[in-house]
């Protein structure tokens, strides 16, 4: 028999057949008029607006910009939920003291805190930083902590007959034993560092995505608040292709990532 | 062919015997308790060096309590451990500890396993302990595509690589299927028989404690309620005579002697006593 596609092949193809065929009739409603291209422009045009954005440079700036401010959002709010994630989970004293705290502010939700934040430090990058830190913060926080203080008691105290230091014991078994579900903590960050950095953006700011698809709203073009919204998926996407990409590296040892 | 080579490896036994590889271990009134729970009452327990001893005794009657005590794990209640006649400190340097369940680092390849916790260049030593449990050549793989069995032998080269000079192992077979587990008993007492550790293992089968110690010692009520040599010929054969009627009397004790309290028997001995 002639088989034109190998299994492997279709697994790779599947998944993009239901996008592409929705695309395609998006177009052709478009283009037969269904949908109103004040509604919803078509795919083509879309693309159009993206092709125009791109080759006016415009379009590089605001990502740039945006990608600048989800990054230090995500090394700030990560770096002090990770720091407290392994105090807390090591130490008892540590999260005795600050645990509760972290949970009580755990549960306002950081966009509520947004006329706060514009008080506090205007409509510049610093506030959209700090939000998209504060949302970052908790899931690597808790993850952090769940992860060390669900490693193995035992396999600790195997470390300590086998003559392992402090830190020796931390580095080759808290933080190893822990990194699956701080890997975790990283993919829900990611997502969340996108949405607030969205919400942020179009509620108050000159610059990035956000602005380029409230600006957009202003003057009536569909198509490019379309294109914003796209760009934001895209971008989500490839965080967390990058959030995979890690685990596969980092976990390799991991049963669910052999064979 | 098999006798043979137990009867080289016996003579090579009483040669190593001589240098004292294993350790002097002894138990002196060793009482341990948890807040006002008695585990361990007085307990005495002397082994010689390379001397292999098994412990059996009902669930939570304090066997791996006092496995603990002798790796420096917990602080005795009162009473002590001597290694060589010196008391324990903080951790038994010399000793090794290997459990039911596995504990291997699973972010870890084998090789790097085995040589958890050595300084300096210990690639060539881990190879070695590979090679005594047959896993060199599973040196670089993952935990995870191990079996139940090879990871315990991992374990044992880990416990190995240091040259330990006593061995405890806690249940270590317990997890394991019928035939893995005669196989990882026989590897035991072969590696046992080169490098001549002085070795205590609990056990909850009767058979294995024959089948491997020079004694075994029945735990009751905080302390020995039975110590009885095993003066059978290595390799043992478990369809011996001897070595069933042995198995019998063990079980037969640890059965009949499981409602009597030690406590019990001293107040009686002691009512006997001022008769
Ligand atoms: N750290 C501990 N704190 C309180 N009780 C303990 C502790 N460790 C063991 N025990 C108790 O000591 C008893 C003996 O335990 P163990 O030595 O594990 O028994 P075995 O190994 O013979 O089954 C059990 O009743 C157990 O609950
Ligand atoms: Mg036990």
């Amino acid at each position: 028999m002639n088989k034109i596609l190998n299994k492997k092949q279709i697994n790779l193809l599947a998944p993009w057949i239901v996008p592409i065929l929705l695309i395609l009739i998006w177009q052709v409603l478009a283009q037969i008029g269904w949908i109103s291209t004040r509604v919803l422009p078509a795919p083509i045009a879309v693309l159009k607006a993206g092709i125009h954005l791109a080759s006016t440079g415009e379009l590089y700036k605001h990502i740039y910009i945006s990608t600048v401010r989800a990054m230090w959002g995500f090394i700030i709010g990560g770096l002090v939920g990770f720091g407290l994630g392994l105090l807390n989970g090591i130490f008892r004293w540590s999260e005795l003291l600050l645990d509760t705290s972290i949970q009580m502010l755990r549960n306002i939700p950081h966009l509520a805190m947004i006329p706060l934040v514009i008080l506090w430090f205007g409509i510049g990058d610093t506030g959209r930083v700090f939000l998209v830190a504060i949302g970052v913060l908790f899931p690597i926080y808790i993850n952090t902590y769940l992860g060390i203080r669900t490693v193995d008691r035992g396999l600790l105290e195997m470390g300590k007959i086998y003559g392992l230091s402090f830190w020796e014991l931390f580095w080759q078994i808290l933080l190893p034993g822990a990194l699956p579900s701080i890997l975790v903590g990283v993919r829900f960050a990611l997502g969340i560092m996108w949405l607030t950095l969205i919400v942020a953006e179009t509620i108050a700011a000159n610059s990035g995505i956000g602005y380029l698809a409230m600006n957009a709203r202003e003057f009536m073009q569909t198509d490019v608040v379309v294109f914003a919204i796209l760009l934001y998926a895209l971008l989500g996407k490839l965080a967390d292709a990058i959030a995979r990409l890690l685990e596969t590296k980092l976990l390799q040892w991991h049963p669910s990532y052999q064979f | 062919m098999a006798s043979q080579l137990s009867i080289l490896s016996n003579l090579s036994n009483e040669y190593m015997t001589m240098t004292y590889k294993g350790v002097d271990l002894k138990i002196l009134e060793l009482s341990k308790a948890f807040g006002d729970k008695k585990i361990l009452q007085q307990l005495d327990l002397e082994l010689a060096p390379g001397e292999f001893v098994a412990i059996v005794g009902r669930s939570g009657c304090g066997k791996s309590t006092l496995l603990r005590l002798i790796a420096g794990l917990e602080t005795p209640t009162s009473g002590g451990v001597l290694i060589d006649g010196e008391p324990l400190g903080k951790l038994n340097q010399s000793a090794r500890m290997m459990f039911q369940d596995e504990r291997l680092l699973l972010w870890k390849r084998v090789l790097e396993n085995v040589g958890l916790g050595q300084r300096g260049d210990w690639g060539p030593q881990a190879l070695w302990a590979l090679e005594q449990v047959g896993l060199a050549d599973r040196a670089h793989d993952w935990i995870a595509s191990l079996s139940g069995g090879q990871r315990q032998r991992v374990a044992l080269a880990r416990a190995l690589v240091s040259q330990p000079r006593l061995l405890l192992l806690d249940e270590p077979l317990g997890a394991l299927d019928a035939l893995t587990r005669i196989e990882m008993q026989r590897l035991i007492e072969d590696i046992w028989q080169k490098q001549q550790f002085t070795t205590l293992l609990i056990t909850h089968d009767v058979e294995e404690a024959v089948t491997l110690a020079d004694r075994v010692v029945l735990l009751e009520a905080g302390g020995v309620e039975l110590d009885l040599p095993v003066p059978l010929p290595r390799p043992r054969q478990r369809g011996d005579a001897m070595f069933a009627a042995l198995v019998e009397r063990i079980l037969e004790r640890v059965l009949n002697s499981k409602n009597v309290s030690r406590k019990q028997t001293a107040n009686q001995q002691y009512i006997y006593s001022n008769n």
